[in-house]
């Protein structure tokens, strides 16, 4: 079922043209159909935890507990979530229509919008390949899948595994780089789905709008962790680092970037870090199963150039060791980076994690305000002021108080950034909705018509026409009978 | 002493530019100020009397002149754009917009100025487009002011907290989604309800909590000069702004970056907005058309069908003359069934609209000499010309075009392919009218499908074998007041969508937002790894508490 080498335009369009059909035949509409492809999915996820588990490792040496937890298990219980729901979802939600239009009903039917491309990203590539395809599906959509290139293993293994496990007349893979990517892009789609970086968002947006294609971006950014004084120091250093390193060793889009405490407090901070770094992944990081290795040489270069910097030599207080052999950073907590040195320039994406300091804690907010909108925005805090103004002022995808990453897990939220983190949002019924059109559906009878509709036009119409916008039952009678207000 | 420099130039400006004799002025351009050159642009004179200015000058071959005068304007626009878009930040920034009483307070301003300036409104739309005042009423004045009570008293309940479930092994958490203002939005109006499609996303701006720039349509040049007039006097000049003018100008505000761009207007300009977008990430929604057909079926009863005449006939020739995203495009009828309907369209219009529509004074005019011209061309295929079978008189000076009737005009004709937008009404003939649902499919997907019928499974078949922005059973246009269905197209006729609770959301950030406690803490979320934290997370995924509880007690192995 997956393209691979010799994968141009003329290709690209045959497989469009292929699952067009597919989608007019109107099978993928049904009910069965969607339930049946999602039960595939997770009977995919559970057969072949093993075989998933090596491909991450293969790709990312991640660890089988995050690849359980973080890819698997995500996925599965999105696949559940959605088989439990779907009929619900489905159902169109009846509108109440005004007494302007009496009388008639109206509803909002969801339809699938035709033949989605998900072009996904190495980090999560299990998850972040097949979640936006639980959406795609139950929402009756005929699907083509662009996995990551840069997690080969992972790539030919979704490739493999959804050729087996799902209906290839409506659910495609196809492996490739850049040429491949280029040559879906040209093709006309009824929406895209992006996971990536900003500057390839702006390419797919920019192909899209030749075909008027709406477009969903997860993409990243720099998620600020703010941290306050009087807090139970050793959960939020658990949970900090639980984020960061535990999260495929920093390489994900709703991981902390960078810490912003206070002055006095960021030693005490430190400590904490420094001491739940030992317990969770011993004193010789570098060595540790818990965590994952950098993705390539590229990015292991991207990062030790960041590490490099003159401007911060001497700003690392804890980690920094590196292998370069086998692609590894050990955890490193960097203090008091000045804020035009590159690693603040930039998503780090990596086990580097520099702490800022500021004088009082709520000037904080203004530091993360005058950036770029973050995907996730954290803050750990019991000041229940400085929450409240935290999530009345600093704008981003989502906001976690007293945890990182976790909202990640919650299906009645919306996952998906602003501004420059991206736009659209799904996971759970926003999964769905990402890839449905809300339809508006007026029923009226023939019965009830208001000559005051039609010309010819009088003075009398405009006077009834007033009464009924307005609502106001006293003046459309007033107006009915000739006795006008003005 | 600046001020009076101020006046004094701009009143030059203005003289100069009315009768189009720039020629001693712009030599001494260099010694003026760019600055207050762009107030005075921005402030007293709008870009069609320049462009008007600009014309004469070409007339005159002082080209020279003419680029000269150009590139100054375009960077004083330039400089404008910036400005404008640097205070709207700093209002925004500010946080005035946030608050619930500021957006009501600006919500109301707005329905007081359309209530103050309704006759004002009248006269602008009678200029531009020759609407009548009933006309004018129902699809703009009274439409906003709909709109606007109807946000006024859902403002609170939308911009209230949503709860987001959680697990209960969460438990404290809280899970919650916090509608957010996105910034500073820029929308871009269209000519055919000039003041209507810039207002209505303008009330969900506001009511959303942003600071908004809206560009009304050039082509309706009254209208805009009214909305550019009155906002000032009536809105919060720091967050709502007009910026007049035409596609020079658009270019420009589209290199600047927006929260979010709100499109009314053309699929060819849409993709040219979008693809500006897509360089700052800015999201769009795109209010583009499409041909919008109707489906009649063969219905038995004679008081049913006069019913669904009288509809077709309003929902082609009512709104705007058929310049309308929502207006009937085409007909699609039985054959057999096809006499009776012509006889009675052409009895109907004679009704609505007398034997003379033309001074009938109940159907708008076409918008210009260019859309008339556009119309025109429309009919002048042969075999499209032969297929009239009502009305046919265009007066080019009047821009009047009569309801024009056509059967069955060939299919691979420019009637039938592009958006007519304009008041022709082709009627396609099929031998069963359940083919209608092909004959949709074939074609992109339009703004909104009429259907006339009493079957109900045919209407089952429409709705769930055609694609469409929305559907109107035995009806027309009614969706379009519906506060509580979205309107928006799929496809080629957009995306996005508006009005009511949906216009709030458009131009809001939906913000997931998690609070959670120190207190409990899961042990097992925590490295290093072991086969009891990696059972605690199967049991959790699977919300098998039960299982949990024995994990944790030990009765589990792991």
């Amino acid at each position: 079922m997956a393209a691979k080498s010799g994968f141009d335009g003329e290709a690209a369009a045959a497989l469009v043209k292929d699952l067009r059909a597919s989608f007019a035949s109107s099978k993928t509409r049904s009910y069965q159909w969607r339930v049946s492809q999602l039960k595939a999915l997770l009977k995919l996820a559970t057969d072949h935890e093993a075989e998933i588990v090596d491909a991450l490792s293969s790709d990312l040496s991640k660890p089988e507990f995050e690849t359980i937890v973080y890819e698997i298990g995500m996925l599965k219980s999105a696949c559940k979530l959605a088989i439990k729901q779907l009929k619900s979802w489905m159902k169109p939600e009846t509108a109440k229509t005004s007494m302007t239009t009496f009388p008639s009903s109206a509803e909002i039917v969801s339809e699938p919008l035709g033949v989605i491309l998900i072009i996904s990203a190495w980090n999560y590539p299990f998850l972040l390949s097949l979640d936006p395809v639980v959406g795609a599906i139950a929402a009756g959509n005929a699907v083509v899948l662009k996995p990551s290139e840069l997690a080969p293993a992972t790539s030919s293994l979704l490739a493999k595994l959804l050729g087996e496990y799902m209906d290839s007349s409506s659910v495609r893979v196809v492996e490739g780089a850049v040429a491949e990517t280029s040559a879906l892009l040209e093709q006309k789609w009824d929406k895209i789905c992006y996971t990536g970086n900003g500057r390839v968002g702006r390419i797919v947006m920019a192909s899209a709008a030749k075909h008027l294609t709406p477009v969903l971006l997860e993409l990243g950014g720099k998620c600020p962790v703010v941290v306050d004084s009087g807090i139970n120091l050793q959960v939020a250093s658990r949970r900090i680092i639980a984020g960061k390193w535990g999260c495929n060793n920093g390489q994900a889009c709703v991981s902390p970037d960078h810490i912003i405490t206070t002055k006095e407090f960021a030693t005490k901070l430190v400590d904490a870090l420094k001491s739940e770094l030992d317990n969770f992944y011993g004193k010789n990081p570098l060595q540790s199963k818990d965590l994952s290795r950098i993705v390539n040489s590229n990015h292991y270069d991207r990062l030790t150039k960041l590490l490099d910097e003159d401007k911060i030599s001497g700003k690392v207080i804890h980690g920094g060791e590196r292998d370069k052999n086998n692609l590894r950073i050990a955890p490193t907590i960097l203090l008091d980076v000045p804020q035009d040195s590159l690693i603040m320039q930039e998503e780090i994406f990596g086990p580097l994690l520099p702490i800022i300091t500021v004088d009082k804690i709520e000037d904080s907010f203004d530091l993360i305000t005058s950036g770029t909108k973050p995907l996730a925005a954290y803050l750990f805090t019991n000041n229940q002021k400085l929450k409240d103004h935290f999530v009345g002022n600093v704008s981003a995808g989502g906001l976690l108080i007293n945890d990182t990453t976790l909202h990640l897990a919650v299906p009645t939220l919306p996952f998906g950034g602003v501004g420059e983190s991206g736009m659209g949002a799904y996971h759970g019924k926003f999964s769905f909705e990402a890839f449905s059109h809300k339809k508006a559906v007026v029923y009226r009878g023939f019965f009830g018509d208001a000559a005051v509709r039609y010309p010819p036009y009088t003075k009398g119409k405009l006077t009834l026409m007033k009464a009924l916008v307005g609502g106001s039952l006293l003046g459309i009678i007033r107006a009915l009978f000739g006795w006008s207000e003005a | 002493m600046t001020f009076t420099y101020i006046l004094l130039i701009s009143s030059q400006v203005l003289k100069c530019i009315a009768c189009g004799d720039l020629v001693g002025w712009v030599p001494s351009m260099s010694f003026i100020d760019r600055r207050i050159y762009g107030v005075c642009l921005c402030n007293y004179i709008s870009m069609t009397k320049l462009a008007r200015g600009t014309r004469k000058l070409e007339e005159r071959n002082q080209t020279n002149a003419v680029r000269r005068l150009c590139n100054i304007t375009m960077e004083a626009m330039s400089e404008i754009a910036e400005a404008t878009l640097r205070e709207l930040r700093e209002t925004f920034r500010s946080g005035r917009t946030r608050s619930v009483a500021w957006r009501k307070t600006q919500l109301s301003a707005l329905r007081e100025l359309i209530r103050d300036n309704e006759e004002k409104i009248f006269e602008g739309l009678y200029q531009d487009l020759g609407k009548h005042p009933i006309e004018a009423y129902r699809d703009e004045v009274g439409v906003l002011i709909k709109s606007i009570n109807y946000a006024l008293s859902n403002l609170d309940k939308w911009v209230a907290t949503k709860k987001g479930k959680l697990p209960l092994l969460l438990f404290p958490a809280r899970g919650e989604l916090v509608p957010e203002p996105l910034g500073v939005v820029l929308i871009f109006a269209s000519w055919n309800y000039p003041i209507s499609l810039a207002l209505e996303p303008v009330i969900g701006a506001i009511a959303a909590g942003n600071t908004v720039v809206l560009k009304p349509s050039d082509q309706s040049p009254a209208c805009s000069s009214i909305i550019a007039k009155t906002i000032p006097q009536y809105m919060d000049p720091k967050a709502i702004r007009i910026i007049e003018g035409g596609a020079q100008i658009s270019e420009i505000l589209l290199q600047h970056k927006w929260d979010k761009i709100f499109f009314t207007g053309s699929p060819q300009v849409g993709r040219a907005v979008m693809t500006a977008a897509a360089k700052h990430l800015t999201p769009v929604t795109l209010e583009l058309g499409g041909k919008c057909p109707v489906i009649l079926d063969s219905l038995s009863n004679p008081s049913d069908l006069k019913v669904a005449i009288k509809r077709i006939v309003s929902g082609k020739w009512g709104p705007c003359s058929g310049q309308a995203c929502i207006g009937v495009d085409y007909m699609l009828v039985e054959e057999k069934f096809a006499p009776t309907v012509i006889e009675l369209l052409k009895k109907t219009i004679k009704k609505f609209y007398t034997e003379s529509p033309k001074d009938a004074n109940c159907i708008a005019r076409i918008v210009n000499k260019k859309h008339f011209q556009r119309v025109q061309n429309l009919l002048k295929e042969p075999l499209v010309e032969a297929s009239i079978v009502h009305g046919g008189s265009l007066d080019e000076e009047k821009l009047f075009i009569e309801p024009i009737v056509l059967l069955n005009p060939p299919l691979d004709s420019a009637i039938m392919n592009e958006e007519i937008f304009g008041p022709l009404l082709p009627v396609i003939t099929l031998k069963n009218i359940q083919e209608s649902i092909e004959f949709i499919n074939t074609r992109p997907k339009p703004l909104t499908i009429y259907a006339f019928t009493k079957d109900e499974n045919f209407k089952k078949k429409i709705l769930s074998e055609t694609s469409s922005g929305g559907v109107t059973f035995n009806d027309v246009l009614i969706q379009f007041i519906c506060d509580t269905l979205p309107f928006g197209g799929v496809g080629s006729s957009g995306f996005g969508r508006y009005h009511g609770k949906f216009s709030f959301d458009t131009f809001s950030h939906e913000k997931a937002v998690f609070q959670g406690g120190f207190f409990p803490e899961l042990e097992p979320r925590y490295p290093p790894w072991n086969n009891f934290k990696m059972k605690f997370i199967r049991l959790a995924y699977d919300l098998d508490y039960f299982g949990l509880v024995l994990l944790l007690l030990g009765l589990k192995r792991y």
